[in-house]
């Protein structure tokens, strides 16, 4: 099952980060996103840009395109990053989430990626 | 050929023998508790519907097997599940008619799902009702009783767990060592809220209860043999056993309610009583102690009764403060304050009440008023204790039991009278 792990983390933190601590905490998740390549459980993943990047975009009731600049909401912990990971139930997600840096500094969230294949 | 309410007969004891370990069976080979629940309906109404016509199968549970996988199949086909459940659900199916041909025993996957239902990932608590259902057989209805909660309630909460197991991926098996004992205070927890249930129903009135105390003590057993080394699931056991040991005593011959230090001890189930006492000291040599072997250990000190004509007060007192530290419950706190004024005097059982008398979790609480009015008449406060048995009266829902308070309110108003 393909499971998607959603990382929060507080992103305030990073952006003051002494480098050598930023160093050691990004050789972690070298590490980690290494481990799940080699058990063979990655489909992808990827750190994100800070929220102050964000850009909202929606359509209303009239058709007009509406773009806001920042995050949807101000929340303590922001979404700092994801992985895919193919792995056989809910328990090895979770045993690779607990793994996750993240998991020690912010909140990981796992959500199964839904199937929606269209019948034949 | 046999009558309609023969095959219904049949169909109904198959469901209420297998239903659990059929349910277990399929939903660990697709994963799916709710959709292995539609197919095994469909597979009972379908019985219903065959047998009068076509004679009872000579392996009824293993028609009804044959018939849930075939449901199953179709779901499956419908809702366009992997190749993979598929083969699986074709090979389980093959296997298990198998089996059942040959000795009438399938392969038992109700631990798998005991654990299964007490996952961390399933809402603490839903894990009890979720049990109730899919290894008992109970209805919603039947469990939202128990817990107090409206039946549609109920019904959504257990639907969206089942839901959450097939979705999120939760596993149908047994979890490893190192998960296991945080896993298992989960099933104890579980399985002593189903046993609570049936205990509540001491003469069985409700058909659909009936043989649930049998079935929880089974999976009491089944968790022991699984799990040999843990202290609390003996504790759970022995916890069952000494109090299904007492089930014919708390009636008297014409159904009245009888407490339990006024019981008949030869009543008591001696083999039940010996089997738990074993329990627990094989529980105690692995010195981890816990709210299921302390609870035991206080039932045993009830059971000296049958040796010394009394129960244990003093070391009853002793194990309820070392209950009540470890729980915080106020229904422990309420019995320590009955086991202090049987072995210290009503007076410092009153004491012992009175400092819990404000929590609000008692207000409306039948035991609390019955055994305030109980401790007030052995203090000698008649007055106080007519009010409290009239508040208990009116809480009990149990008409042995309302029955009994009743007689012992008269005969406080005729000494009163005098």
């Amino acid at each position: 099952m393909e499971y998607v792990l959603l990382l929060h983390d507080d992103e305030k933190r990073w952006s003051v980060m002494p480098e050598e601590q930023f160093r050691r905490e990004t050789g972690a998740y070298a590490a980690y996103t290494d481990a799940l390549r080699e058990a063979g459980a990655l489909v992808s993943g990827n750190p994100l840009q800070p929220t102050a990047t964000a850009t909202i975009v929606s359509i209303d009731a009239d058709g007009k395109t509406n773009v806001l600049d920042g995050p949807y909401a101000e929340t303590k912990e922001q979404l700092g990053g994801y992985y895919v990971i193919d792995v056989a139930d809910l328990d090895a997600a979770i045993a690779w989430a607990a793994r996750c840096p993240c998991a020690a500094t912010g909140t990981v969230e796992i959500r199964p990626v839904a199937d929606l294949t269209i019948p034949a | 050929m046999i009558s309609t309410r023969g095959a219904h007969d049949v169909a109904e004891r198959a469901a209420r023998e297998h239903y659990g370990k059929l349910l277990a069976y399929l939903a660990s080979r697709c994963g799916d508790v709710h959709a292995a629940e539609d197919a095994l309906a469909d597979a009972f109404a379908a019985a219903i519907a065959c047998w009068p016509a076509s004679g009872v199968p000579r392996a009824p549970a293993a028609w009804l097997l044959v018939a849930a996988r075939n449901r199953l199949f179709d779901d499956c086909r419908k809702r366009q599940r992997t190749e993979r459940v598929r083969e699986r659900l074709s090979a389980a199916g093959r296997t298990a008619e198998r089996e059942l041909e040959r000795d009438g025993v399938l392969e038992d996957e109700r631990l798998a799902m005991l654990f299964t239902c007490a996952h961390p990932a399933i809402a603490a608590d839903v894990r009890a009702p979720l049990m109730m259902q899919v290894v008992l057989g109970l209805d919603a209805a039947r469990i939202a009783s128990a817990f107090l909660i409206r039946p549609e309630a109920m019904s959504q909460r257990l639907v969206r767990a089942k839901r959450k197991i097939a979705d999120a991926g939760i596993p149908l098996r047994v979890p490893d060592v190192a998960d296991m004992p945080a896993r298992l205070d989960a099933v104890l927890a579980a399985i002593y809220a189903a046993f609570a249930d049936a205990w509540h129903d001491p003469a069985a009135s409700d058909p659909r209860t009936r043989g649930l105390a049998a079935e929880t003590l089974w999976l009491g057993r089944m968790v022991v043999e699984a799990c040999p080394e843990e202290p609390e699931a003996m504790g759970l056991l022995a916890l069952m056993l000494h109090a299904d040991a007492r089930k014919d005593a708390r009636r008297d011959a014409a159904g009245a309610y009888v407490p339990l230090d006024e019981q008949d001890v030869a009543r008591w189930n001696a083999a039940q009583i010996d089997e738990a006492e074993a329990l627990l000291r094989r529980a105690a040599g692995a010195r981890r102690i816990g709210r299921f072997q302390l609870e035991a250990a206080i039932q045993s000190a009830h059971t000296a009764r049958r040796r010394r004509g009394s129960a244990d007060w003093r070391a009853i007192v002793a194990l309820y403060d070392e209950l009540l530290r470890v729980t915080a419950s106020p229904v422990v706190a309420l019995n320590r304050a009955v086991a202090i004024g049987r072995a210290f005097g009503p007076p410092r059982g009153l004491g012992a009440l009175a400092a819990i008398a404000a929590d609000p979790r008692l207000e409306n609480y039948q035991p609390y008023w019955a055994a305030r009015a109980d401790l007030m008449l052995r203090a000698g406060k008649d007055l106080e204790a007519r009010t409290a048995f009239e508040r208990a009266l009116g809480l009990t829902n149990d008409p042995a039991v309302r029955a009994y308070l009743g007689a012992r309110l008269d005969a406080v108003a005729r000494a009163r009278a005098l």
